[in-house]
């Protein structure tokens, strides 16, 4: 597909920026591996949030300068983390207590694909020499109260990601309440995708054929 | 007198049992018993099944003991990881068998194995291939499925301070795995950074209750594995 991307929608930094700005002050947080991790990274002026991670800490803090790294102290993507004073430690029983018992109020994830009602898929393609993995994102989707998903709008090689069905097999039914794009912030409700707002540069048409699914305004 | 203390490794793993099911605690390597694992590799017990969050990296530990074809089973949640070959190759080739499992899924199993719950609802993985062929039930409208808990013949777990009672505290994020493990097998084996004296560890901040533990070996300075794996390391050396 030749298309120009150039300064059609929003960075991933702004992306990230724009789910931080629907966590409100005081919130639990659990942030999945990888673009969702930036989110901690623009919290905005004023608003404390926790984070929770499933491996076992809450409060966890910034990454720790070069040097001081302690292998045993760590995130869920198995990277460096630090604690915040007021952190504590816990094991895994007790850290999924907290996720599906519904004590963590926001968890933003990735996504491979999601669809018009919600489901989510982001464990696996489902392909035969696939090695499957799926971590604690199925515990996450079915506890966590809110389940924001940060991702780009089209695969890589251009395929629509917001489909009618997901072809992939999910990781949990009608789970996602907002989907945080790089061309736009689409909203699950009971009656389809709402587009909440576009990215720069994005009209609705362009978003709509970017898009498999029928997406309101 | 109790004294849950041995003299070495070997003595630590010496019972361990060709077909026994061991649970090994860590999440990646924060918690990964390395030195109780090479000594069971030395010991020789075979076709185990192993439960553990993931699948090892590198050439050590819990992938030593997978590429020393010792494992006939994995059930786990994360079987790749950054560094992580081995178990890949052999599940590729048919050669080992895994049980993929939801993390909180693991966990409880685990939790519900060692406080004499045989099976649990839960509501991740419903709608999912993992829910496939289990019970599936409707509680106030809200879909979960059955779960069975897990027992262990050994569990293999690292800890921070440990008494002779079997009292034991956790390091960071490494406790992760550890205290349900210690609860959920027959005979716990734990390798403890440093052996204090009975009561030097404050009951309050006492971890796993002495109860879930029998045999505590110090291990006062146990490896990193990120930092074999970078030397390129493989066990037996």
């Amino acid at each position: 597909m030749v298309e120009k991307q150039i300064n059609i929608g929003w960075s991933k930094t702004e992306m990230a920026q724009n789910v931080a700005m629907d966590i409100p002050d005081g919130s639990y947080v659990n942030l999945g591996i990888g673009m969702p991790e930036m989110v901690a990274d623009f919290v905005p002026e004023g608003r404390e949030l926790i984070y929770q991670t499933e491996n076992g800490l809450l409060g966890m803090g910034a990454v720790p300068m070069a040097g001081q790294e302690d292998p045993e102290l760590i995130n869920a993507g198995k990277k460096p983390v630090t604690t915040i004073p007021g952190a504590c430690f816990f094991h895994h029983a007790d850290s999924f207590t907290m996720i599906r018992g519904g004590h963590i109020d926001v968890c933003v994830l990735g996504a491979m694909q999601i669809s018009k009602n919600g489901d989510l898929a982001n464990w696996s393609t489902g392909a035969a020499n696939a090695i499957p993995a799926v971590g604690g994102a199925m515990d996450l989707v079915a506890g966590v109260k809110r389940i924001l998903v940060i991702t780009q709008h089209n695969t890589k090689d251009g395929k629509a990601k917001i489909l009618n069905q997901c072809s992939y097999p999910l990781t949990g039914k009608g789970v996602v309440e907002s989907i945080y794009t790089n061309l736009a912030i689409i909203d699950v409700k009971d009656e389809g995708l709402y587009v909440r707002k576009l990215g720069p540069n994005v009209d609705f048409e362009y978003l709509q054929k970017h898009t498999e699914a029928k997406l309101y305004q | 007198m109790i004294n849950k203390t041995v003299q070495s490794l070997a003595e630590a793993v010496q019972n361990i049992h060709d077909g026994a099911t061991i649970m090994i605690s860590g999440f990646g390597e924060a918690g990964s018993p390395i030195e109780l694992i090479h000594a069971l590799i030395d010991q020789g017990a075979k076709d185990l099944t192993v439960v553990s969050n993931n699948t090892g990296s590198g050439n050590v530990g819990l992938a030593a003991l997978i590429e020393q074809r010792r494992v006939k089973k994995m059930i786990c949640s994360f079987p790749r990881t950054a560094n992580s070959t081995v178990f890949p190759e052999l599940y590729n080739a048919g050669e080992i068998e895994l049980e993929l499992v939801p993390q909180g899924t693991l966990a409880e199993r685990i939790r519900a194995g060692g406080a004499g719950i045989p099976a649990f609802y839960t509501p991740a993985s419903v709608n999912t291939p993992l829910a496939k062929g289990k019970e599936c039930r409707v509680f106030d409208g809200i879909e979960y499925v059955l779960e069975k808990g897990i027992k262990a013949d050994f569990s293999l777990v690292k800890c921070e301070l440990a008494d002779r009672y079997g009292n034991l505290t956790y390091h960071a994020t490494a406790r992760n795995f550890g205290p349900i493990m210690c609860t959920a097998a027959k005979t716990s084996i734990v390798q403890a950074r440093k052996i204090v004296e009975a009561g030097a560890i404050d009951p309050e901040i006492v971890v796993t209750p002495g109860i879930f533990v029998n045999h505590i070996i110090e291990v006062s300075k146990p490896a990193n594995e990120s930092e074999l794996v970078s030397q390129k390391l493989t066990y037996p050396w």
